[in-house]
């Protein structure tokens, strides 16, 4: 069996979520090679070559491939599949939007956000917002799969793979970036945050988010929110924490001012821990927490943050 | 333009589902069902498109058995022009969806194709792109804002770091992202005039595509639930509680 992971990254970082789904290539077993695709992105090559388990890291430098474009890199991928009989990235905002064209280039049938693996060929996989797990089987001679990271412990990073430089260059001519507006945050990324602490629509507005910076400065902690409080403007889009938006899982998760729709409890309820508070003792947060508080947020943050 | 907009019925999104007791699927008998959220977006955008005098025509889709018309009128009383049914009684792997709604690209030769980012039930997000591949056509996933420019469309689009921009050779494939518009509600006229708006019907099976089956379900089991814990009276509690019971804070 040999398998092909596609590196998630930014020209300069490799992803630890990447860790995550080399270890779920581990549990299918079989050789192991890692793609970095981007332009300047000889750093994450070296990163690569450190994560165990691998045996090579290919690597296709390219103008074309720098930002990643979906119809880009899955030409290349699709070219590159040839050699492998699986297919894997990491279910993050590039993995989702270039695989399944990988997928259907091949003509098979992609398994998405696999948390699982039961045998080479059967994958485990949330449904309906994680209120039901199917247990799936691929009819296909190669597999296409995207794994979400919470369901598997990074692999550790003292490994010596071989670095191989590729010539492909494989550019549809169809789409261009035109610019990003990205949040420039000193804080963890809310994949890889040991700790996170989400505002909800209790929040109230986006200024009072700031009620929760120094809590989190102290747990050095991720700041995430709710839908509610995304749609209403408080907040950034990214900092979504659902169903449709980041999926985590940290050691502790603190939900403020969030009552705990469905498609909310989606994206946190696999965290160690969970605290929740908020003033209505009846929200179905607390029926997911680990400690509850009943009170108001705006007396409850100020005196946990001195607390710690 | 001629907009094409693929929808899917799905499970009311306030609903709770069930697992049935044999564990081979959910249980969606007498389950409210309604249009996927992201594909009431999909045609809220196309009717905006079509209200700013972008397009000429919104063409709605769906593949299903016959309750799914129910959803296709919806989109119709939204401000859809027609609607095509594809019927079955299969459910399809979304790369089998993604070949069907390929002959019908071909057919119509829309210049834009709109679709939800991933319904609710499989939570795939896949069909957009697939049909991108197989037709060939640029694509803007997980759009938060669209904009077309001449004969290009810059989509916006909600990356896990922000927010992405690119710019798309037209015929292109839109996928929604939630912020992208906010759904009106379809008026009681409105409804009442979509029910003389055209539905063809047209059987999967006609098509002439292989449709065998990709994948298995082999079982579907309810998660593992979570148990409520305790209630704590103060924040001294919960900081003891954190430090020395959970042990994840020091």
């Amino acid at each position: 069996m040999s398998i092909l992971v596609y590196a998630e990254h930014d020209n300069s970082v490799l992803k630890a979520d990447s860790l995550k789904t080399v270890a779920a290539a581990q549990q299918i077993g079989g050789d192991i090679t890692i793609l970095v695709a981007g332009h300047h992105c000889q750093s994450v090559a070296e990163q690569a070559a450190k994560v165990n388990g691998v045996t090579k890291v290919l690597v296709a430098d390219h103008v074309a491939f720098e930002h990643q474009l979906a119809e880009n890199i899955s030409l290349l991928v699709t070219e590159l599949a040839a050699d492998y009989n699986v297919v894997m990235a990491t279910a993050l905002t590039t993995g989702k939007n270039f695989m399944p064209r990988v997928a259907a280039l091949l003509d098979v049938a992609q398994i998405s956000d696999i948390v699982a693996v039961e045998s080479a060929d059967t994958f485990v996989r949330p449904i309906y917002a994680g209120n039901a797990i199917a247990t799936v089987q691929s009819l296909d001679a190669k597999k296409v799969i995207t794994v979400r990271s919470t369901g598997f412990d990074a692999v550790a990073t003292d490994g010596t793979a071989e670095i191989i430089s590729l010539g492909n260059v494989t550019d549809a001519g169809i789409s261009s970036h035109v610019n990003d507006e990205l949040t420039v945050s000193a804080r963890p990324d809310l994949g890889a945050a040991r700790v996170i602490i989400s505002g909800g629509r209790g929040m109230q507005n986006g200024e009072n988010f700031s009620l929760l910076d120094g809590i989190a400065d102290k747990l050095g902690a991720g700041i995430g929110a709710s839908r509610a409080a995304v749609d209403a403007g408080f907040v950034a889009n990214d900092m979504q924490v659902g169903q449709t938006g980041k999926i985590v899982a940290p050691d502790l998760y603190i939900a403020v001012g969030i009552s705990g729709a469905i498609q909310h409890l989606a994206g946190m309820k696999d965290s160690k821990v969970i605290v929740a508070i908020n003033k209505d003792p009846e929200a179905p947060i607390f029926q997911v927490a680990d400690y509850g508080l009943v009170a108001d947020l705006f007396e409850a943050l100020p005196e946990l943050e001195s607390a710690l | 333009m001629k907009v094409l907009v693929p929808i899917k019925r799905v499970i009311d999104y306030n609903v709770k589902v069930r697992v049935k007791a044999d564990n081979s699927n959910v249980d969606l008998a007498n389950v409210k069902m309604a249009l996927n959220p992201f594909c009431e977006i999909a045609v809220e955008e196309a009717v905006r498109l079509k209200e700013a005098g972008t397009a000429t025509e919104v063409i709605v889709v769906s593949i299903g058995n016959k309750s799914c018309q129910e959803q296709l009128r919806t989109a119709l009383a939204l401000g859809a022009d027609r609607a095509i049914h594809i019927d079955t009684e299969l459910t399809f792997d979304a790369l089998n969806i993604a070949k069907l709604l390929q002959k019908i690209v071909e057919e119509e030769q829309p210049q834009l194709v709109i679709l939800g980012k991933q319904s609710i039930d499989s939570d795939n997000n896949q069909t957009g792109q697939m049909l991108g591949a197989l037709t060939g056509f640029s694509q803007g996933t997980f759009a938060s804002e669209i904009k077309v420019v001449g004969e290009k469309i810059n989509v916006t689009r909600e990356v896990d770091s922000g927010l992405q921009t690119v710019a798309l050779t037209l015929p292109a494939i839109v996928t929604t992202d939630l912020r992208l518009n906010e759904p009106r509600y379809a008026s009681l006229p409105n409804i009442m005039k979509a029910k003389r708006k055209p539905l063809v019907v047209k059987l999967a099976a006609d098509f002439g595509i292989d449709l065998t089956p990709r994948t298995q379900l082999l079982k579907v089991s309810p998660p593992k639930e979570r148990q409520a814990g305790i209630i704590v009276e103060s924040i001294d509690e919960l900081v003891e509680k954190l430090r020395n019971e959970a042990k994840v804070i020091s």
